[in-house]
């Protein structure tokens, strides 16, 4: 049990200390995408070389989150006491040869991955500062790379209110697409006087295309309940839930892990380090519902029901789950919370932009050539995502334009690439930021069918609730199919843009007003491929 | 069977009990359910409306709004086109058509000899291996079309 801050550090130093003075690393990736390369056969197959030739005293093999560069998985790196090697593109037929050269003290140079590339000197890692580095399945280690400080600094000689304060002056905004303050939230449940208060993390990440939040869950899945640890302490909540997709059963695995642990070194549960905070985490999963990532859907859904969402006000910081004052945060807003702890709002306030203070993980997938998970302060241009970090687009092809904020969202063309990114300048540009999804779209595609499949996505989430949902996200699919096969009148395009405006005036909830979105920015930015749908003779 | 001897209804009867009968837990018995059924059947929503003392419209209703569960059994093997956003772009669609017409199925659908279902996810989130299909569990990324068909062959001979 660990009642105090010096005993975390002295575990914390403990463990740095056996781990200094023991075998180097050798840090295999698990996360999604590696495993599905293969990379559990690779770790064990590397642990076989390293038996066959007796060496198993001097290298460790560590299973570690996700690295990031997805895309030239399975990422292995070779950690010694004086720096560390990234390897990529790794598979069972380059364990021989790569156990080899480590044991000779060489490199095996055409499988080194170049870290100094824009991919990795361009990034500032906040959020994913331990995926990739710690052991997902040991707490200790989590603890040995400074894990639950900020949590019993703030147990140990932090009011409520002072944690809200340092939330506050960190300016950190929710990360799950609307961009609210984290702290404003907090500081709404923490004045409501109730006896039962709840904090819910959303894990759904409905949004196809994104991906942060998984790589969080799976890598670094203690950060996650040290968060809504401290936002619990700072709301007078003693109740977290985390509503994960089942669609993700590794990171249901490593959350279910990581709440063990932490309960039986007494991080969670009752008194925690003998003060008068109890807090208790559940898992609850989810099944597949877009809608569920609303914020009143997502309680019906915990609740066991039908994800139907409910009209607002009463907001949830006074009437939440089971009736009850509940804070909801994204992952990644829970994530930030830790450092913003540790290091005080102000050291977090100075990342980023006047309005979108911090970073922000944004999954790069689509005709890109590194695609995976980065993180950059806001305010980083989109030129720089594209061309430096994600490298270019490949097979020769131009760049058309970039979809951001999922079905939410819209797509942004080429004149717009040095846009900074920020809440404030996608919402300009006709996207949202959503939850950091970016997908990158050549001059192959054609915009008016990605327009029919966010669409179409779109009309098959729809709880049904309402009818300008229901009924005007069927209809605007139709109405797009016209265009596709260039049988649409000029009236038809005049009905596609009044529907829309229509649909997202009038629905009830975020996914209706929202999910015109895709098609109302491809006409602005797009025009011309709508006008060659339209046949009027 | 009847729900006494099948030691199924045993394995989801612990699983309630084990979260006290509650009522709101209603998704995680659906989870358990289909886990140990492999799909739900309208006896096995019947039984949880029954154990949970929920209304079975309650149930059903609850079992019918989320993409994950399942109404009907799989056939032998299955596999699963990702749909997401990221796949799309690189032509999962395409993929989906192919399979569709080589084994005369739709999304959703079993071949009628039971060997091969075909079913459609909203987004496994491997996004940076796209276009992602999964047979029989096992995920496979970059695919391409004649991949695909060669997998499946493959899977089920």
């Amino acid at each position: 049990m660990i009642t105090s801050l010096n005993e975390l550090k002295e575990l914390a130093d403990k463990k740095k200390c056996a781990s200094g003075n023991s075998r180097q690393e050798l840090r295999v990736c698990m996360g999604s995408s590696c495993i599905s390369l293969g990379s559990a056969e690779l770790g064990k197959s590397l642990q076989d070389e390293l038996q066959n030739r007796d060496l198993e005293d001097k290298y460790k093999i560590k299973n570690v989150g996700c690295n990031g560069l997805c895309a030239n998985g399975t990422l292995v790196s070779h950690c010694r006491g004086d720096g560390s090697t990234l390897y990529e593109k790794i598979t069972t037929s380059d364990t021989k040869d790569l156990v080899e050269s480590i044991q000779n003290g060489g490199l095996l140079k055409d499988k080194m991955c170049d870290i100094t590339q824009p991919f990795f000197t361009k990034q500032t890692k906040i959020v994913l500062e331990n995926t990739g580095i710690i052991d997902p399945d040991d707490i200790e280690d989590y603890i040995a790379h400074g894990g639950y400080e900020a949590l019993f600094k703030a147990l140990d000689g932090m009011m409520p209110k002072d944690v809200i304060e340092e939330v506050k002056t960190s300016a950190l905004r929710g990360r799950g697409g609307g961009g609210y303050p984290a702290g404003i939230k907090w500081e709404s449940v923490s004045k409501v006087v109730s006896e039962q208060k709840y904090i819910i993390c959303n894990g759904d990440e409905g949004d196809p295309g994104a991906f942060m939040d998984r790589a969080v869950m799976e890598s670094d899945p203690h950060r996650v309940l040290e968060g809504m640890a401290i936002a619990g302490y700072a709301c007078g909540a003693n109740k977290g839930y985390i509503y994960v997709r089942a669609e993700y059963p590794l990171a249901v695995e490593k959350l279910g892990r990581a709440i063990k642990q932490a309960t039986k070194l007494g991080i969670l549960g009752e008194n925690i380090a003998h003060s008068n905070f109890s807090f208790n985490i559940e898992i609850r999963l989810g099944a597949g519902a877009f809608v569920c990532g609303e914020a009143t859907a997502l309680i019906a859904s915990v609740e066991g029901n039908r994800g139907n969402p409910r009209q607002k006000p009463p907001h949830l910081t006074d009437y939440g789950l089971w009736g009850k004052p509940t804070v909801l945060n994204n992952v990644e807003t829970l994530a930030n919370i830790a450092p913003i702890i540790k290091n005080g709002g102000a050291w977090y306030r100075d990342i980023g932009t006047e309005n979108s203070s911090g970073t922000k993980v944004f999954a790069l997938t689509g005709h890109i050539k590194n695609t995976g998970l980065v993180e950059v302060p806001m305010g980083t241009t989109l030129r720089e995502l594209i061309y430096e970090i994600g490298g270019g687009i490949p097979d020769g092809k131009k760049f058309k334009a970039i979809q951001s904020g999922g079905p939410s969202g819209g797509c942004i063309p080429k004149e717009l690439l040095d846009l900074h990114v920020d809440y404030e300048s996608l919402k300009n540009a006709g996207s949202i930021m959503g939850s950091g999804g970016l997908i990158v779209i050549d001059d192959s595609s054609n915009m008016v069918e990605i327009a029919r499949f966010f669409m179409d996505f779109c009309r098959s989430e729809s709880c049904g609730k309402c009818t300008p949902c229901r009924v005007g996200t069927t209809e605007l699919t139709l109405l797009l199919d016209k265009f596709i096969k260039k049988e649409a009148t000029k009236s038809d395009f005049e009905l596609l843009k009044e529907m829309c405006e229509f649909v997202k005036s009038t629905s009830l909830c975020g996914l209706g007003q929202t999910a015109p979105n895709p098609v109302l920015s491809t006409i602005k930015y797009f025009e011309s491929e709508y006008l060659e749908g339209i046949n009027d003779d | 069977m009847s729900t006494a001897t099948d030691d199924r209804y045993n394995t989801l009867e612990k699983s309630m009990k084990k979260l006290g009968y509650d009522k709101s837990a209603l998704i995680e018995t659906l989870h358990t359910a289909q886990e140990t059924f492999g799909y739900l059947g309208i006896d096995t929503l019947k039984f949880i409306a029954q154990r949970l003392r929920l209304p079975y419209s309650k149930v059903y209703g609850v079992a019918t709004f989320y993409n994950y569960f399942r109404l009907k059994p799989k056939g032998k093997h299955n596999v699963v086109v990702c749909m997401g956003t990221a796949c799309y772009i690189k032509g999962s669609n395409k993929i989906l058509e192919k399979i569709e017409q080589r084994y005369g199925i739709k999304v959703g659908e079993t071949t009628p000899d039971n060997v091969l279902s075909l079913l459609s996810a909203r987004c496994f989130g491997s996004c940076s291996l796209a276009p992602v299909v999964v047979y029989d569990n096992v995920p496979k990324g970059k695919v391409t079309v004649e991949d695909s068909l060669c997998e499946i062959e493959e899977m089920i001979k």
